[in-house]
């Protein structure tokens, strides 16, 4: 690994990697403990239409796709609010939509093609230095808005009645949670896939859930865990030449399985073990 | 003092009437049992108070504000005491969520507001799980943990929605004699579709089945029965009302008909 590092593809995609775990680390643990995982796959989706408009009209990549991703997550956002037990439907329709729009956009302009494989499972060892620079400021922005609303993030997500009752502005945070998630996934997206990002945004945070007391406990620790993997996937497609993008999914997901079987263990250990009622 | 003033309140949700001709009154340090059968509005009244949802037509006044305004002075207690479970919190940090101050976003820790949420779980006989994740807890332990919580935010009304439904027979006599501790400062409203709730602690008892009936003493009469569900008190539970044995009149007896 050490020898890798010469590289420079090889230090930005370790930086790359590091950063998307920690956004998503964020990100992920809102989304696990609010159950909003297929939203964000739809959003993750449906940003590709972003893609295909971007190239079509020749905008610039990022305002474009970001513009058509938020747009797509409030309605998504909206109608699931309202009419909660269709959520999944018209979260799968968009989903799909916006993919296809994306794709016959791409098809539709001249002389250009999106590679889809890039989109999926992104490009992490030909990361520009630029890319980083605007992870960290979104990554940093996201820090903060975190840290201040982390009180009633809390409320919001662990009971939204109860919240709403004690004047959290509910509704507002709601929206700008989803808008915040919208710009992270396109963001990350770009820079490690599609893939990799529901991978970080779910699996790390799901492990943690279980050990952590708090909110903040389960952030660093999926941000932690997220680091782990990247690092260590980085490292197996180095060494046997794999894609880094499915290297950094095999490891977390071995993981994941891992502690699921952990945890069967535990509960089976008999005494000395907390059991749920 | 009137604590809550319903008049003439109706909700319509989806063209069907929820709740018609609705009008209540709850003097302060009352205890009033909210009863009636599933489907009937109960939980709606509730969330109404809450300021959860609007009136269709009517108004609603709680501690003389609007429920909006008025709903950080309400102790909001859950029906659904699962929610969330796997969620990374612990008794503790649940009570704080009372204690903090409505307006601000961001709340520092005080040690003494660790100390407030420290003692409203003592005072639920809980503060020796208060490190403990929510997730490791009993129902009854969970329930326990939200009623510290209500109690956290000082409240004037304490609300809460099916109390005994994670509780068994046994704990159910001395959950009660808890509340009605709770109701010497504070005024108690409590939902349930079970009649046991008419225990001795109940001040007043109030019906909803679309309509509501109100009645200022502990006690329901055959034919509030007979307008809430429909059929007889010996249909309902002739069991447990007859042979629970609590040393108090249940139910009005039949000849002794109200106007």
């Amino acid at each position: 690994m050490i020898e890798a590092l010469q590289f420079d593809f090889m230090r930005n995609a370790l930086l790359a990697g590091l950063l998307a775990s920690v956004i998503c680390g964020i990100m992920g643990t809102l989304v696990v403990v609010s159950r909003i995982v297929f939203l964000s796959g739809g959003i993750a989706h449906a940003a590709y239409g972003g893609i295909g408009l971007s190239s079509f009209f020749g905008w610039p990549y990022l305002p474009g796709t970001i513009g058509f991703s938020v747009g797509a997550a409030m309605i998504m956002a909206a109608v699931s609010h309202r009419l909660k037990h269709r959520a999944d439907t018209i979260i799968g329709v968009i989903w799909a939509l916006g993919m296809a729009i994306g794709i016959i956009l791409v098809d539709l302009t001249p002389g250009y093609n999106v590679d889809l494989m890039s989109y999926l499972f992104g490009s992490i060892l030909a990361v520009p230095r630029s890319d980083l620079y605007v992870m960290v400021i979104v990554g940093a922005i996201m820090v903060g808005l975190t840290t201040y609303y982390y009180q009633d993030l809390v409320a919001m997500s662990y009971d939204e009645e109860f919240a709403q009752i004690r004047g959290v502005p509910v509704r507002r945070l709601y929206f700008g949670l989803i808008v915040m998630l919208a710009v992270a996934v396109v963001l990350v997206i770009q820079v490690v896939g599609l893939i990799l990002v529901i991978a970080l945004l779910t699996i790390p945070p799901f492990i943690v859930e279980k050990y952590a007391k708090s909110l903040f406990q389960m952030m660093v620790g999926a941000s932690l865990l997220g680091a782990v993997f990247t690092v260590a996937g980085l490292w197996l497609s180095y060494r046997y030449n794999l894609t880094s993008g499915a290297s950094i999914i095999l490891v977390a997901g071995v993981v994941f399985f891992l502690s699921l079987a952990i945890d069967k263990l535990r509960i089976a250990g008999g005494p000395g073990t907390q059991t749920v009622s | 003092m009137a604590i809550v003033e319903v008049k003439d309140l109706d909700f319509t949700y989806d063209g069907q009437v929820v709740l018609q001709g609705v009008d209540l009154t709850v003097r302060e340090s009352d205890f009033v049992a909210i009863i009636g059968p599933n489907g009937g509005g109960k939980t709606t009244l509730l969330k109404l108070l809450l300021g959860l949802l609007t009136p269709t037509r009517g108004t609603i006044e709680v501690d003389g504000k609007s429920p909006r305004q008025a709903s950080p002075c309400i102790g909001y207690v859950p029906q659904n005491v699962h929610i969330n479970r796997s969620f990374p919190i612990t008794a503790l940090d649940v009570v704080l969520m009372g204690e903090r101050d409505p307006k601000k976003r961001v709340t520092r820790r005080t040690a003494a507001s660790r100390e407030a949420a420290l003692s409203a779980l003592e005072r639920m006989d809980m503060a020796e799980h208060s490190d403990r994740k929510m997730g490791t807890l009993s129902g009854g332990q969970r329930q326990r943990v939200f009623i510290a919580r209500a109690l956290a935010t000082s409240p004037k009304l304490l609300v809460l929605d099916e109390p005994t439904a994670s509780i068994d027979t046994k704990g159910q006599t001395e959950f009660y004699q808890l509340l009605s501790e709770i109701n010497k400062d504070i005024t108690v409203l409590v939902v349930s579709h079970d009649l046991l709730v008419i225990s001795r602690y109940v001040k007043s008892v109030a019906c909803v089945n679309k309509s509501l009936h109100y009645h200022d003493q502990a006690e329901i009469t055959d034919d509030m029965l007979g307008a809430m569900y429909r059929c007889s008190v010996e249909e309902i539970c002739p069991v447990e009302l007859v042979a629970h044995g609590l040393p108090h009149r249940v139910l009005a007896e039949h000849k002794e008909q109200p106007q």
